[in-house]
């Protein structure tokens, strides 16, 4: 009988020589005459273990890992196909304690379902969600995502229901749905591990979208920077088109809805939502004024769903277990799971799904197991580049909206990005600034000229002398509060942040290098 | 309706780049929003978007060549000189910076002898920057031609250029 060995075909994994050991298992098992099946899953998140392959057995899967493909000789010797032992074993996969403390909703098939494979999605739930929004009215399903709390994963954490109750009450003969996935920000990867590890979650939870606001067409507007997840949605999209489950008549139930993938140009302030509306009509990816809500006036002028990857990925669940299970995860205003991402210089990065309500130091310390370096943490940046510089002594702050919005900082897209003490902050504070410099859309002079004089006085205070540099840091706090003030939207509106945390928190690395050689 | 394609009032183009635009607003031109879908196709076809390209493709989609320009000029990835055989995606956010991104950028910059934006003058490497390329768990990371390679440090990116020097 043949024997079931997954591979990712998760980028990450990819990029850590995954192909490599996929060609080397089958070649392998030609040769000493095994069966052996491949199946290239998406990754189950444990990246320091990547690739990590897995055996189908009898008591359910075992894993081996880091392998690479000079590994793969001596797994065979060791009968890996047969859970034998081996250096690289790992036990049975779901007993790995990061994977085994998680609550996993969104992720629940991501690393455990082949992405190309629809009957592997439908034979793990899938699908259930859309059978059950069939079979209800507009308004029920709205309510239903109310009921559950779900609020925009993208970053501004609003009721995704309030959003599409806007849009389903705003009359027109078409309207739309975008998912965001441009995924902007550094130190998060989750959107990228639901497209290419669970495609179909998407499409069904868009597609749950567009009855419920009655929208017979999405886009998906992704990153340029992510060829491999382009590829797993455009053979989704082909199979659930091919199965009836996009097209004309969604399951035969009479109502369209269409998907297209657009890519985008690389340009960061293209995950804005306005500014990815004036992407997809084919225009500079400026920031549009808001009122109207795209609710209302969206894509094309016509009213317009936008909602990120994950929180389309979640609406599935929602519809198929009921609003309460998944309200009942989470704290406060917070409510279901949010998927962490660890980044940066940790021991164990990757992905966490969690409900909300765990703190920063267990994610760190206990999943993270502490620096790659081993050297002392000095400084966390959550929710990307507009985020707030964490110093070690805010560790216990809780992962919820309300509680990070306390310290000053934000959950964004939930990207954790861990540096030991060689960070230079007054150097983390000048690329804050630069990158807004770069990445402004140019629409709003705070934002376009302001932070480009940021860059000026940071650099004006790292070179004066101690004098100077009190000077300058007056100049510089004023200029951050006049783009908190003045800018249009967050990339402006934010970037002050991290420089403002530096200042605050790390104050020492900014004394300049005429202070450091009169000392 | 099929209209005949009138370009005595464009200024002369190379064939093959007339021939690329060509193909590629025939086949996308009715998508709504088509610009952006175009200008991919147009890259892919000619590894970038000349300037000679702008004004075919203005005409093709009903837009003033200002408005194409300013597309093209707008977004990071598109660009408007060719690049060398090899392109080179470096990340430079902040999970690459906390594991060495700094220090490997330092390495290529000088064993290419090239700054960003720039290629070689055997026209083998073009080194481009990038903002994040979801590879944050494996940090530092780039993208050499479409590939992903995560955890890279200056010895790995030696070997890599030295194998694919012979
Ligand atoms: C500068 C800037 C960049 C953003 N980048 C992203 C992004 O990459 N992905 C994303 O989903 N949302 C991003 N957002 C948030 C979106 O504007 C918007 O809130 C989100 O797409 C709404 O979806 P949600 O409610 O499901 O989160 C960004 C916002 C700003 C101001
Ligand atoms: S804050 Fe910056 S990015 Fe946002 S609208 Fe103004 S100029 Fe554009
Ligand atoms: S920060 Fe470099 S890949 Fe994300």
């Amino acid at each position: 009988m043949s024997v079931t060995v997954y591979v990712p075909i998760d980028a990450s994994a990819l990029s850590l020589g995954a192909e490599a050991v996929a060609k080397a298992i089958a070649t392998e098992a030609t040769r000493r005459g095994c069966d052996v099946r491949i199946v290239r899953n998406g990754s189950r998140g444990m990246y320091w273990l990547e690739p990590l392959v897995e055996v189908e057995t009898a008591d359910g899967r075992v894993a081996y890992g880091p392998v690479q493909a000079a590994d793969v000789p001596s797994l065979f010797d060791a009968d890996f196909l047969h859970a034998g032992q081996h250096a690289l074993a790992l036990g049975p996969t779901e007993s790995i304690p990061y994977l085994k403390r998680q609550q996993r909703l969104t992720f629940a098939r991501v690393g455990i379902v082949d992405p190309r494979s629809l009957d592997d999605y439908r034979a793990h739930g899938g699908y259930r969600g859309l059978a059950k929004a069939l079979r209800m009215g507009c308004i029920d399903i709205v309510q239903a995502v109310l009921d559950a709390g779900l609020r925009g994963r993208g970053g501004a954490a609003f009721p995704a229901g309030i959003k599409w109750k806007t849009c389903l009450d705003a009359p027109a003969e078409q309207k739309y749905i975008v998912c965001n996935a441009d995924e902007g920000d550094s130190g998060t990867f989750s959107d990228r591990m639901i497209m290419e590890g669970d495609p179909f979650v998407l499409i069904e939870g868009m597609t749950i979208a567009g009855l419920a606001v009655a929208a017979t067409r999405g886009y998906i507007y992704l990153r340029v920077e992510y060829p491999h997840a382009q590829r797993a949605l455009l053979a989704a999209i082909a199979a659930a088109e091919a199965a009836g489950f996009l097209g004309d008549s969604v399951c035969g139930s009479g109502k369209a809805f269409h998907l297209e993938v657009r890519m985008a140009g690389g340009a960061y302030i293209c995950g804005e939502e306005t500014s990815l509306l004036e992407s997809l009509e084919g225009k500079r990816g400026q920031v549009r004024f808001k009122p109207p809500l795209p609710a209302i006036e969206g894509l094309f002028g016509k009213p317009t769903v936008i909602n990120n990857v994950v929180t389309l990925a979640s609406v599935p669940i929602i519809l198929d277990q009921g609003a309460g299970y998944y309200r009942d995860y989470g704290t406060g205003k917070s409510r279901g799971t949010l998927p962490i991402q660890l980044a940066g210089n940790l021991k164990r990065t990757g992905l966490v799904e969690l409900a909300f309500g765990a703190t920063l130091r267990e994610l760190i310390d206990d999943f993270g197991g502490g620096t790659a370096s081993g050297r002392p943490l000095r400084a966390v940046q959550v929710g990307g580049p507009l985020g707030a510089y964490i110093p070690p002594s805010r560790l216990d702050t809780p992962i919820d909206y309300e509680a990070f919005a306390a310290i000053g900082g934000m959950l964004g897209h939930g990207g954790v990005v861990v540096f030991d003490d060689t960070v230079d902050m007054a150097a983390q504070a000048r690329y804050a600034m630069e990158f807004c410099a770069i990445e402004s859309c140019g629409k709003c002079t705070p934002c376009r000229i302001g932070s480009t004089r940021g860059v000026e006085v940071i650099d004006r205070m790292l070179a004066g002398s101690a004098n100077e540099r009190e000077r300058n840091e007056v100049l510089l706090r004023d200029l951050c509060q006049t783009m908190i003030d003045g800018s249009l939207c967050a990339l402006g509106g934010m970037a002050p942040f991290p420089v403002l945390s530096a200042l605050d928190h790390f104050h020492e690395d900014f004394a300049g290098a005429a202070d450091q050689a009169a000392h | 309706m099929k209209r005949a394609i009138d370009i005595t009032v464009l200024p002369e183009i190379p064939e093959n780049i007339r021939t690329a635009v060509l193909e590629v607003t025939t086949r996308l031109k009715a998508m709504p929003g088509a610009l952006l879908p175009v200008l991919h196709g147009v890259q892919g076809a000619l590894g970038y978007v000349p300037a000679d390209a702008v004004p075919l493709i203005a005409r093709e989609l009903n837009l003033s060549r200002a408005d194409v320009h300013g597309v093209v000029s707008f977004y990071h990835f598109f660009r408007q000189q060719p690049a060398g055989r090899h392109l080179i995606y470096l990340c430079r956010a902040e999970s690459c910076q906390a594991m060495g991104a700094v220090t490997l950028e330092k390495h290529i910059r000088g064993r290419l002898a090239i700054d960003f934006h720039q290629t070689t003058a055997d026209g083998a490497y073009t080194l481009e920057p990038v903002y994040c390329l979801g590879n944050c768990a494996c940090s530092p990371a780039m993208m050499i031609d479409g590939d992903l390679k995560g955890r890279m440090t200056p010895e790995r990116f030696d070997a890599w250029l030295d194998a694919e020097a012979t």
